[in-house]
């Protein structure tokens, strides 16, 4: 493989939020000191709870957000220097709402075409044909084009954000939860049609979810998100098959399986997620680890190399004195 | 009153909804029947529109009013619901029926403490004293687990978090120790870790004050650790009820079978292979609605299904399709 298409070095993203009215603004970290590199064709799966930074980390990449600190590279490119436009040209989002990510007073035609329009490709005959191709690609009819979001299920609308998303051949998608409002048997199709799109066309996805089963399904890759930080990252089997963070494990063990003859897990993550403002200290998920120790409490972990990616986790670090090389959680 | 055991605590027979719109009418729940007694969870799954909300507010009798609500029985523990006044189904709900919602910053007032709020649930049924409500209020919140009970009785629901306000709104629905909880989608807007606890704690609670559940879901990973029953809902129909271990381990209807291949499942769906589909969309089901409503996508369909459709199987295990093993064998699935 050749330099990885997508590139996070340090990154890094701070929001200062007020504390009632006359409170000074506190520093809330939501994605503190992210590392990682995705190659081309390759699917990351980022999965963590509700308020751990993965969408501000796709904010970051769309170019919505700028980092406080550290590089995104596409291409072995800073995406600080380029504009917008550049931007949007080689990363295109998909969203989890069918519903309010279309404008429901444009037709079909128009919604699809609008990248080319504001890109200002081709004259309208080819870009009537690029809409064309593009829907027949998602599997949506000719007959949609002059349809109005109201009139198609919610499997079809999902089916035109992923065309939107693709008539500019971008490299990198980010789908952020894009089938969580769907029903089961749609979002099935929409997860084939996923795996199909990036087989032909070697595309590279940011694939966000809360369901770990679809992440196992689609990702090649996974990074377990926590507090802003990637506690945990490796390939897809490396990781479902061998978890090694405590936090993972409770990921991994929370996923309900349709299978009667198992009750509802214990996941063992006694309190509520943390303030992300008040941090705990040390290890951010010592108060809800059953395996930590006082050294978690006042030292952060470092990352440390495991099978096929990295660990934050004193557990796993042979220069911590909690070391401990045997243990898989 | 009685606590018979052998006895279903609710039986539903025959239950119709309609709901008269300009283009006709829109039969939206289509005669299901389901027995449920003390202490078992059934778990109603279905997809968008199948009608497994509506079904749970005709219980409640919260629908809507443009909604004709029909049914041959509707019997909890020998009330008859359809003949229950609005006063004798005010007394029911919130006492002997509890109901817990999806998102529990709706079914929770904002401008009032969380105390506030659950020995009102308690009074409005019962006589007695704030202190005593209090009590019981606290020891629920313990009960359900949350820390420092006590001081939260003073808090907003805004100050809690979203598990917490779940927690909250079930404690709220013990407070008069119900003996039929309904509980729609309980934990779709939480997170997977957060709904696991949420999950056992209903099971546990259920389990030990031996109250009946009916639980609304579409997920059919819940419906399998959680459920005693499981009804599956197809355009207004119970397409298929049986014991969960039944349903799960030898789905009888064809969109049950349809549905449980759609959904990755860890250590038997290959990793990025294809996952199986139902092709189509639900039928509308506005106007006449004959024969089998799934026979549009159904991979089986044949004339027969545009006619009567028997129900098959044996007295807990049923289901409806024309097909005497739902087509078990054309599949290759073991008989």
């Amino acid at each position: 493989m050749s330099a990885p298409v997508l590139e996070l070095k340090n990154v890094a993203k701070t929001y200062r939020v007020k504390q009632g009215m006359f409170g000074k603004p506190k520093p809330l970290n939501a994605v503190d000191d992210v590392s990682l590199s995705l190659n081309r064709g390759e699917v990351l799966g980022l999965v963590g709870e509700s308020g751990c930074g993965k969408s501000t980390l796709a904010k970051i990449l769309l170019g919505l957000e700028e980092p406080t600190s550290g590089q995104v590279l596409v291409d072995g490119e800073a995406i600080g220097g380029q504009d917008r436009l550049a931007l949007a040209r080689r990363i295109q989002p998909i969203f989890q709402d069918p519903y309010s990510s279309l404008n429901p007073r444009k037709t079909i035609a128009d919604i699809v075409s609008l990248p080319l329009r504001v890109h200002g490709v081709g004259d309208a005959k080819s870009r009537a044909k690029s809409v064309r191709e593009t829907l027949e690609l998602v599997g949506l009819p000719a007959r949609v084009l002059n349809t109005y979001p109201s009139q198609m299920s919610g499997g079809q609308r999902q089916r035109v954000a992923i065309a939107r998303a693709l008539i500019m051949h971008p490299e990198i998608v980010i789908c952020d939860e894009p089938t969580s409002a769907l029903d089961v048997s749609v979002q099935s199709q929409i997860l084939n049609l996923l795996n199909e799109l990036r087989a032909e066309f070697g595309l590279t996805y940011l694939f966000i979810s809360h369901d770990l089963a679809v992440v196992e399904h689609l990702a090649t890759r996974v990074a377990v998100m926590y507090l802003g930080r990637i506690v945990e990252e490796a390939d897809v089997g490396d990781l479902f098959d061998a978890p090694r963070h405590p936090y993972t494990r409770a990921l991994l063990n929370s996923v309900l399986t349709p299978d009667p003859s198992l009750g509802v897990p214990d996941t063992q993550l006694g309190s509520a997620y943390p303030n992300p403002i008040s941090p705990p200290s040390g290890c951010h998920f010592h108060p809800r680890c059953p395996f930590a120790e006082t050294l978690c409490k006042t030292k952060a972990p470092r990352p440390v190399p495991r099978a096929g990616g990295h660990v934050e986790c004193h557990l796993h670090d042979p220069d911590s004195t909690m070391y401990r090389p045997d243990f898989t959680v | 009153m009685s606590k018979d055991m052998t006895k279903p605590l609710l039986s539903v027979r025959g239950l119709t909804l309609d709901i008269p719109l300009a283009r006709g009418t829109l039969h939206a729940v289509r005669g299901i029947d389901f027995d449920l007694y003390r202490g078992e969870t059934l778990c109603i799954v279905g997809e968008s529109g199948s009608g497994k909300s509506l079904t749970s507010l005709a219980v409640m009798g919260l629908l809507d009013k443009n909604i004709q609500r029909s049914a041959d029985l509707m019997d909890f523990d020998g009330i008859e619901l359809t003949r229950a006044s609005n006063r004798e189904m005010r007394a029911l709900r919130g006492d002997r029926i509890a109901m817990i919602f999806q998102e529990p910053m709706t079914s929770l007032n904002p401008a009032y403490t969380i105390g506030d709020q659950l020995i009102e649930a308690l009074r409005l049924h019962r006589s007695v004293s704030r202190d005593k409500a209090r009590a019981r209020a606290v020891e629920l919140l313990e009960k359900v687990g949350i820390s420092a009970a006590a001081s939260r009785l003073g808090q907003y629901p805004h100050q809690l978090s979203g598990g917490l306000r779940q927690r909250v709104v079930i404690a709220m629905a013990l407070m008069c120790e119900p003996e039929l909880i309904i509980a729609d989608e309980p934990t779709t807007a939480l997170d997977v870790t957060i709904q696991a606890q949420i999950l056992r704690l209903l099971v546990d609670l259920t389990k030990e004050m031996d109250v009946a559940m009916i639980l609304i879901t579409h997920d059919l990973g819940v419906v399998a650790r959680v459920a005693d029953k499981v009804g599956v809902m197809y355009a207004g129909e119970l397409v298929e009820t049986g014991p969960a271990a039944e349903v799960f381990g030898k789905p009888m209807h064809p969109y049950t079978r349809g549905l449980l291949r759609c959904i990755p499942q860890p250590g038997m769906t290959e990793r990025g292979g294809e996952l199986g589909t139902i092709p189509g969309i639900v039928p509308s089901l506005i106007g006449a609605v004959q024969g089998c409503a799934f026979r549009t996508r159904c991979p089986h369909a044949s004339e027969a299904c545009g006619g009567e459709i028997p129900v098959r199987g044996e007295q807990s295990h049923r289901f409806l399709c024309v097909y005497a093993d739902g087509a078990r064998s054309v599949e290759g699935e073991p008989a």
